[in-house]
């Protein structure tokens, strides 16, 4: 076991490596009452074309069965697991995103045996027939949910706007279509494809003690016999930088107006600190831009183009980044060609200033230093930053060192005509 | 020892409320209005909280504003204005970073305290009234947000059972106001409201994290100055006798119909009940162990979201669930038979303690972050009443079957509302 100190953060990691591949590392938090386990598999709706488990060619699975594979795991022959951790006091869940699959749980005593549970249940499957025809009809609801949520259209839509062949531009849940495919083979071909532990990552953050958690852990590991597993190949269509489509009008049953710009990044094979030091600085780059602190929000806000709805993010992993900027606006082409407008601008260093630079970081710093009072921020972050070879504890010191040139530079990279796309939301 | 309480002191028109805790990287400051929902009222109230934060006599613009915000390591500044019970509460909130935690070691709780002040107490004005261009903005802003609520038909399906539901009463009302009296407020009505809201709000100020309790009640003395005053508290209006059970169902360009079905519990927080009530909801829907998760979701596979919550202050409960357009009787009947159980006393000693379990748990990770702490200390502001947390647990640990079969004899079908795409046979 390794001990990893944050000095400044006042806070101690602790890492292992299991033997049979599983990383493991523990927060430990005094002062909580709550604590937090993520059981993560590097595995999302992205991987739908991979060499399954002992097999020569590569095949394609239908959309949507990793989310699907995530709501099947809860169920047992002898009943739910959502259960049994509400017998232990804790409550459990589950989420599935483009890149991975993290069940959870929190709890406020019994840690030890909820542990144990989650562990355990992800590593037991069982799947039959008739259960798996009756989660199409829930998963079916939950499309059907999404469907009619205005804000989801949009953001899916911008998303399969930017991309020709990338899974990214697929729902994660799949369509009702889709899943009516699915079937036990399939889900344990998925599983035993993805869910070694090899390929898997537990993080725990609470008040435990870090010795008898790691032996917990380690105990329950040995004896599952686990044998070695290579790693997954998966195979991705070759993806052109361009657009697949540089403008999308949704008509839906709304009062006001939505629109979302989407700009596809370029060199997204990046990993470890070269895509943290890029993610970064995008997303300090969009701040001074369109953060509440620039006249150029002030402007939109002015005008009538924004309202407290406008948010912009930047978002990378291996083999996709995306920068997405909108909002609510009564004025949606208006909104367009302003944003529009500034981007371009951008690319000559409009908006971008050493002092705003210097005041975005701080900012930046401040919010990072905030989320982490947050478990569940640090173990979700953690992992996702883990699976991509970077480090959640170095944010502060990557933005520390950013300089206006790196800001400038990614206007540049980042501002293209042709890898730039809106998509609407418009009232029928 | 006490878990998680707060050291409260009488201030001249507000109370100080200070939790010392090390837990947190971060300072959290919360100042709540309160005041009667009332119609009148109640678009002032979502409005002004929003024209506050833009600007200030000092920040006039909002990138002036928030560039000090963003120097000081990003504190974050929210309004929000929700409804509890039958009052409207503002809330203000500034989560800013404990210097300990940087390289840069000026104080920052100081700072903290004199932003409050000063988007309080300092607005950017002319004469008696705001400045009408920040008026006008935020006007524009709060008629779209109104209009968003019913974009979102989760959420509309949701307004539209209470509306109806409560129709006459107070706590029909939206906590973010209506289009129509949006449309007559001016820089200078909203100023008066301003000022009569400074006068006669209720007002509670938090403080919490890793900090010294004098040093805290020097700064609140330096920074906040208030008149007396003694807030209203409008009557009880918690119980209510239904005499016949609504059905509404309307039509919208909907994929999956949203059924909402409201409750009268007679039955509010602070009430010896309570405690039972709570287990009541958390065995019948509140959890995904509860028995519409299991029967409406997990055996029928009629959805993917069917549950139950409390209005804890109005002794509402409220059940939602999306559904198939043409399984509206399915679902309906399951749901009332599933509230026909639990007026029965149709469940087990094990789904009791698992609930118990469940319910002890939510509270404790709620107290673990500073925001929801304050929501839980808030109950008692609301209530009139002193309940820690310690008595929460330890009467929720005692309650009986008995006591929640009682509780379901109160407890009666108000109004179906269903939002759907397809004609339904009645």
């Amino acid at each position: 076991m390794e001990k990893i100190a944050f000095t400044q953060l006042k806070e101690e990691l602790f890492h292992e490596k299991m033997e049979n591949g599983l990383e493991v590392y523990i927060l430990p938090k005094k002062g909580f009452n709550k604590s937090f386990a993520t059981f993560t598999t590097k595995y999302g709706s992205i991987d739908n074309h991979f060499k399954p488990l002992n097999q020569k060619e590569f095949s394609k699975v239908p959309d949507g069965i990793a989310h699907f594979l995530e709501h099947k795991l809860f169920e047992k022959e002898d009943g739910d697991v959502f259960q049994q951790f509400s017998k232990q006091g804790a409550s459990a869940n589950a989420f599935t995103s483009f890149t991975r699959t993290a069940y959870l749980f929190s709890s406020t005593s019994d840690f030890n045996r909820n542990l144990t549970t989650l562990i355990d249940f992800v590593q037991d499957p069982y799947f039959s027939e008739k259960t798996v025809e009756k989660e199409k009809g829930i998963i079916g609801q939950e499309i059907n949910m999404y469907d009619d949520n205005s804000d989801w259209r949009l953001y899916f839509g911008t998303i399969a706007n930017m991309y020709h062949q990338h899974p990214v531009k697929i729902d994660i849940a799949g369509t009702v279509e889709s899943i009516a495919d699915i079937t036990k083979d399939m889900l344990y071909e998925c599983y035993n494809t993805f869910y070694h532990p090899s390929n898997m990552l537990l993080f725990v953050v609470g008040p435990v003690d870090v010795e008898s958690t790691m032996k917990l852990i380690r105990d329950n590991q040995n004896n599952k016999g686990y044998k070695e597993q290579a790693e997954v190949e998966r195979k991705f269509a070759e993806e052109p930088e361009t657009v697949a489509k540089d403008r999308e009008i949704l008509k839906m049953n709304v009062q006001t107006p939505k629109v979302m710009l989407g700009i596809k990044a370029t060199n997204v094979h990046q990993s470890g600190s070269q895509l943290l030091k890029r993610e970064l600085a995008t997303n300090i780059y969009l701040e001074m831009l369109f953060g509440k602190s620039s006249p150029l929000h002030e402007e939109l806000y002015e005008k009538g183009l924004i309202d407290q709805s406008f948010s912009y993010d930047y978002t990378q992993e291996q083999g996709f980044g995306f920068a997405l900027i909108g909002g609510d606006s009564s004025k949606p082409e208006e909104l367009t060609e302003a944003l529009f407008g500034i981007l371009q601008k951008s690319k000559a260093g409009t908006g971008l200033n050493e002092e705003s630079l210097q005041r975005t970081i701080k900012k930046r710093i401040g919010s990072f230093l905030r989320s982490l009072n947050s478990p569940e921020y640090i173990a979700n972050q953690f992992t996702r930053y883990a699976f991509n070879d970077m480090n959640l504890f170095d944010v502060v010191s990557v933005l520390e060192k950013l300089t206006i040139e790196d800001i400038r530079n990614i206007a540049k990279d980042l501002i293209s005509d042709e890898r730039m796309t809106v998509c609407q939301v418009l009232p029928k | 020892m006490s878990i998680a309480s707060d050291t409260i002191t009488e201030k001249s028109g507000y109370k100080l409320h200070v939790v010392r805790t090390d837990k947190y990287k971060t300072n959290t400051l919360v100042l709540k209005m309160k005041a009667p929902l009332t119609k009148e009222d109640v678009t002032y109230r979502a409005l002004l909280p929003y024209v506050l934060q833009s600007n200030t006599s000092k920040y006039p613009t909002t990138p002036e504003l928030r560039s000090y915000l963003d120097d000081l390591y990003g504190a974050g500044f929210y309004v929000d204005v929700a409804k509890k019970g039958e009052y409207q509460i503002i809330s203000f909130t500034i989560d800013i970073v404990n210097e300990k935690f940087l390289s840069d070691s000026t104080p920052l709780l100081e700072k903290a305290f004199g932003l409050l002040s000063e988007v309080i107490f300092h607005p950017k004005k002319n004469g008696e009234a705001f400045d009408a261009k920040t008026v006008s903005n935020e006007i524009r802003s709060l008629r779209q947000r109104i209009q968003s609520i019913s974009d979102d038909k989760m959420r509309y399906s949701a307004t539209r059972l209470v509306e109806e539901m409560c129709k006459n009463e107070p706590y029909a009302l939206e906590a973010s106001g209506n289009l129509q009296d949006l449309e007559t407020i001016t820089p200078e009505s909203l100023f008066t409201y301003y000022k009569k809201m400074l006068n006669e709000d209720e007002i509670d100020l938090y403080v919490i994290g890793d900090i010294d309790e004098k040093e805290v009640e020097a700064l609140a003395d330096k920074y906040v100055s208030l008149k007396e005053r003694v807030p209203v508290s409008p009557p009880r209006n918690t119980d209510k006798d239904v005499d016949k059970e609504k059905e509404i169902i309307e039509n919208s360009d909907v994929k999956q119909g949203k059924l909402n079905i409201g409750y009268r519990t007679n039955v509010a927080y602070g009430d010896q009940e309570y405690y039972a009530l709570q287990l009541f909801n958390g065995i019948f829907g509140g959890f995904s162990h509860s028995k519409l998760f299991i029967n409406v979701r997990e055996k029928a596979s009629l959805a993917y979201y069917a549950a139950s919550r409390l209005e804890s202050h109005k002794g509402l409960l409220m059940v939602m669930a999306g559904i198939e357009n043409a399984n509206y009787k399915q679902a309906l009947e399951i749901i009332h038979a599933q509230m026909n159980e639990m007026k029965q006393g149709n469940f087990s000693e094990e789904e009791l303690d698992q609930t118990k379990a469940v319910v002890k748990n939510q509270l404790l990770e709620t107290i673990d972050v500073s925001r929801g702490l304050v929501e839980i200390l808030y109950h008692n502001v609301i209530s009139g009443l002193d309940i820690t947390l310690d008595d929460w647990f330890a009467k929720t640990e005692r309650t009986t079957k008995e006591e929640i079969v009682a509780i379901g004899q109160k407890i009666q079908l108000d109004t179906i509302y269903f939002l759907t795409e397809a004609e339904v046979q009645g």
